[in-house]
């Protein structure tokens, strides 16, 4: 069974766009990642999966169970971490992990503990006095600690040190090896190939490509670059080489087809260096919005 | 009803609350200190307020009030009472969703596993309950400033009893009104002003209402429909004006829950 399934979900906030005819599922047990950039329609997809706003037409399910229906109960297994966070600023991180557990219908506290050890949070201090990276870890505690069996992370490491984030991507894989299904929204490619098996693709409202991310990363392009006294772009005639830059004698190119075609020009030209490699999702991510 | 979100939302107006009773308090302590001489020299002063302008005593409800009675004199008090009253309803009222929404907090509450009815109920109980415990020590310190200044002026507490039971009437008028407008306005940034603006609106609309006879204003304002002074001659209220007054306040209430529920909630800026 999927676990969310979206279908033809639209969102226009008056006329402005929030999201086109967006279509994917996410399965039970995978860390699915959702990339774009700012602006694409992460966000106003989450909040639309929480009821927090109302689809202008399509509909989604979470666990079987529609969205603008069923709301609360889809929301008492689901754990969910903002991009931006405000907490009721007078009160003690305690109190409000405590407020936030009292929602749920199970003992949260020692759950609760456990994660604001392994985040270093100082549990006694004022939400107001905390800096953003810190409450950051009040909300990943708030969105973790009554185990939901699934998670929306929405732009998760913005504002936490590069130790903090692996440690905190170290807690996702955990949990999601007890099964529980991720769905993590970014704009930092990096962070999303490390972690997430499937990616969507979003690009100003509308899915541009759902794909396992390695047939992204490999059966697509490869990223040549070539190294020679007397190379010539015009020369090389390649069907299928993309974004083709030479500089200071190096040609770098994207390739997609059968590779033995490059290999055949290439063994035809004098060259003093070659590589051949996989691109990063940031280089393919790249391609999608030209 | 959530009972968590219910003691967290009264935990959080306890302060509120004690600066209101406290502020009513000392407002009826002061009036009614001075209650004894007044009455002495009521001769004097009907004599004064005879050369006003009728236009101008009829504005402020002094041509219905005999203020050397002590219900005469309550509700002249009673009026500021009232106002304080209706300005702290307007901010509970306002505040109520979008104070969450301009801190952001909304995301949070609407995370969880409630439902938008459960959560707009449970807010309004605790709104209302916190403004119970103000009208309860409004009652208290009623009684009390009576019994200490009285001296030997009789009173009906029939009549006192029915201006007192008319506070809930009119916080609850705020708290409503103050929730629908707060939801169909594009953002409400402070709720001061609102509260302070609806408050003294309709305080003004009461007054002027007298001044132009014609117009027929009491009809939306609940200091008309709630008239001290209208309450202490006639020893009743004006039935059909306090049935206007429930009836705005149960279409503004019903719209709120109309509106939250099909509401989206703004995103963070």
């Amino acid at each position: 069974m999927s676990i969310i399934e979206v279908n033809h979900l639209t969102k226009y906030y008056g006329k402005a766009r929030g999201i086109v005819d967006v279509s994917f599922n996410v399965e039970e047990g995978e860390i699915f990642g959702f990339i774009g950039p700012n602006g694409a329609g992460k966000s106003t997809t989450i909040r639309l999966l929480l009821s927090l706003i109302h689809p202008s037409s399509g509909s989604a399910r979470v666990f079987g169970k529609d969205v603008t229906t069923q709301g609360p109960e889809i929301r008492s297994d689901i754990g969910y971490l903002p991009s931006e966070i405000f907490y009721y600023e007078g009160m003690k991180v305690n109190d409000l992990l405590k407020y936030s557990a009292s929602f749920y219908k199970k003992d949260c506290s020692e759950r609760s503990r456990e994660l604001s050890e392994i985040m270093e949070l100082d549990l006694n201090r004022r939400i107001s006095d905390l800096s953003l990276g810190n409450k950051k870890k009040v909300g990943i505690v708030q969105g973790l600690q009554h185990s939901p069996s699934l998670l929306f992370l929405d732009e998760p490491t913005s504002g936490l040190d590069p130790l903090m984030q692996r440690k905190f991507f170290d807690l996702v894989r955990a949990e999601n090896t007890r099964g529980v299904t991720v769905f993590f929204s970014s704009h930092i490619l990096g962070e999303v190939q490390r972690l997430c098996t499937r990616v969507a693709i979003i690009r100003e409202g509308k899915i541009v490509e759902v794909s396992d991310i390695r047939s992204l990363q490999k059966n697509n392009y490869k990223k040549i670059s070539l190294t020679g006294s007397q190379l010539n772009v015009d020369e090389l005639g390649l069907p299928g080489a993309t974004n083709i830059q030479a500089e200071n004698g190096t040609l770098n190119f994207f390739f997609r087809g059968d590779i033995n075609t490059v290999l055949d020009k290439i063994s035809a030209l004098k060259i003093t260096d070659l590589t051949i490699e996989e691109p990063t999702l940031e280089e393919i991510f790249m391609h999608y919005y030209e | 009803m959530s009972a968590n979100i219910f003691n967290f939302e009264f935990r959080s107006r306890l302060r509120s609350v004690l600066i209101w009773s406290l502020a009513l308090t000392g407002i009826m302590f002061f009036y009614f200190s001075i209650f004894q001489t007044f009455a002495a020299q009521a001769a004097l002063m009907n004599e004064l307020l005879a050369r006003f302008p009728p236009a101008l005593l009829e504005a402020f409800g002094m041509n219905k009030i005999d203020m050397s009675t002590v219900l005469g004199f309550y509700a002249f008090v009673f009026t500021f009472i009232q106002l304080c009253l209706a300005i702290q309803a307007g901010n509970y009222g306002f505040g109520l969703i979008s104070i969450e929404e301009n801190e952001m907090t909304a995301d949070f509450l609407l995370s969880k596993p409630v439902s938008r009815t459960q959560l707009l109920t449970s807010k309004l109980l605790a709104a209302l309950s916190s403004l119970a415990v103000t009208e309860l020590v409004v009652w208290v310190v009623s009684f009390a400033v009576i019994t200490i200044f009285r001296d030997s002026y009789e009173y009906q507490s029939g009549t006192l009893v029915l201006l007192l039971v008319s506070m809930l009437f009119l916080q609850l008028f705020f708290m409503s009104v103050g929730l629908v407008i707060s939801l169909l306005v594009k953002r409400v940034r402070s709720v001061t002003p609102y509260s302070l603006g609806l408050s003294f609106g309709a305080y003004v609309l009461a007054a002027v209402s007298g001044v132009f006879g014609e117009v027929k204003l009491e009809y939306i304002t609940p200091f008309k429909h709630l008239d001290p002074a209208a309450i202490v001659q006639n020893a009743a209220y004006n039935t059909p004006l306090l049935i206007l007054n429930i009836a705005i306040t149960v279409v503004a209430l019903a719209s709120s829950y109309w509106i939250y529920l099909r509401r989206d909630i703004p995103v963070v800026s």
